[in-house]
């Protein structure tokens, strides 16, 4: 599982929590989150992300 | 002839986002971003609280100019001030040299707001507006140990949180009686502020500062309420004012910021305007959600195709890590009031209308779990 911050606002998305309330159920792989998702703080899309860590 | 260049002027989120936008629905017309300084990418919102997370300036700066252009493919060009446009002639001046443009965008950003304060040592007040702000501000700081801010707005306690521990005694002075004034009711400001003074913030509310004075290398700071306190240095973070002296002198209507309807449309009609500068119908909204969605929208209109700015809730994110917040504060002229649900490890305010319609949200700790559900029942802004 790896640890993914936005480019823009440093929200983190945790693949092991995944964001259950935009409907990424926990365990979601960053490669499977959809296109159309976005951060959820700032509203950058996911293209935007860039990787921090890697637990 | 070549076709003239969409002209961005600002090399921030806003000029950097539409540029991307067009370029991603057009891959031909020329586009050009004026900076003023390195033009290089960086996250301004990340300036709050890059100090606990180890970021230097150096590491902030995510992509230089260069980079920029060749990944958005557009020209980026550093160091370029623009001092003048003339809408009839469709022309910029450009570090005194004439610049032409077919559409010109201005994403001009906004200046910090200075308070008129007296005294010799108020020139040694900072402020921290951009990456070369950080910069001063880092070496500014480092080896010292008392910081004052001014300001227990959002900007004031994200900073405020950020220095707190690592050696430094942080005291925040603000003349409202509570933390995020603006943003919060007065239960919420009180449970933060409680928070921040636990980990060794130190407040200084419903208070000014009268007079800054130098006092050998450091700062002595006298408030209206007698009380003297000393500081290596002292941050400014008292709020943003719109840059709208450019538009402005070329005849662009400003008001508070520069004014454009819902298609970001100034009163010239090749003259848009977005982000910090901007006054869309009314508002002016210094975040990242609204500048990616002003950014959409505007990118159409540059293709011809005028598409009105949505603006869904937009809750903002608090970076206090010491107390998570994430608010969604209702619009100034809404009729209503909060309601406040407090519990040990957290606080709930929601805003709610007469008519039982929610206009906007306060959340602290573990009530942050209520955030998608509110803003799902928030009404859009536009």
């Amino acid at each position: 599982m790896k640890v993914w911050q936005c480019l823009v606002c440093s929200f983190i998305y945790d693949e092991a929590k995944g964001d259950p309330e935009h409907g990424i159920v926990p365990g979601t792989k960053w490669d499977d989150v959809p296109f159309d998702w976005s951060c959820p703080d700032c509203g950058v899309a996911k293209a935007d992300f860039e990787m921090v860590e890697v637990n | 002839m070549e076709k003239r260049p969409v002209v961005i002027i600002g090399s921030e989120l806003a000029g950097y986002t539409v540029a991307r936008e067009f370029r991603r629905l057009d891959a031909e017309t020329p586009v050009v971003v004026l900076s003023r300084d390195h033009g290089g990418f960086y996250s301004k919102p990340m300036l709050s609280n890059a100090f606990a997370q180890k970021k230097t300036a150096d590491s902030l700066l995510m992509k230089d100019a260069e980079k920029m252009a060749a990944e958005v493919k557009i020209e980026v060009r550093a160091n370029s001030l623009v001092t003048a446009i003339d809408p009839k002639l469709k022309q910029l001046t450009v570090n005194g040299e004439p610049f032409p443009y077919g559409k010109l965008v201005l994403a001009l950003g906004a200046d910090t707001i200075k308070l008129p304060l007296q005294g010799d040592g108020a020139d040694a007040v900072l402020s921290v507006n951009d990456l070369d702000d950080y910069r001063r501000f880092r070496t500014a700081i480092d080896g010292k140990k008392d910081i004052v801010i001014l300001g227990a707005g959002l900007i004031g306690c994200e900073f405020a949180n950020d220095l707190v521990g690592d050696g430094y005694k942080v005291q925040v002075i603000d003349l409202a009686p509570q933390l995020l004034g603006r943003l919060l009711p007065p239960e919420s400001a009180a449970f933060i502020q409680q928070k921040l003074e636990n980990e060794g913030i130190v407040f200084h509310l419903g208070t000014t500062t009268q007079k800054i004075e130098k006092a050998g290398e450091r700062l002595r700071l006298a408030l209206d309420n007698g009380k003297v306190i000393l500081a290596d240095v002292v941050l400014s973070a008292v709020g943003l004012k719109p840059r709208t002296s450019l538009a402005a002198a070329a005849g662009i209507k400003t008001n508070r910021g520069v004014v454009v309807n819902s298609f970001l449309q100034t009163n010239f009609e090749d003259i848009y305007a977005l982000g910090d500068c901007a006054e869309v119908e009314g508002r002016v909204l210094p975040f990242v959600m609204p500048i990616m969605a002003a950014a959409k929208a505007l990118a159409l209109l540059l293709t011809g195709k005028p598409t009105a700015v949505h603006y869904p809730a937009m809750p903002v994110a608090v970076k206090t890590p010491i107390c998570p917040t994430v608010v969604c504060p209702p619009e100034s002229t809404a009729d209503g009031e909060w309601k406040v649900e407090a519990s040990v490890d957290g606080v709930k305010a929601v805003f709610h209308h007469t008519n039982g319609q929610l206009l906007g949200f306060a959340l602290m700790g573990a009530a942050i779990s209520e955030k998608a559900v509110l803003t799902a029942q928030m009404p859009a802004l536009s």
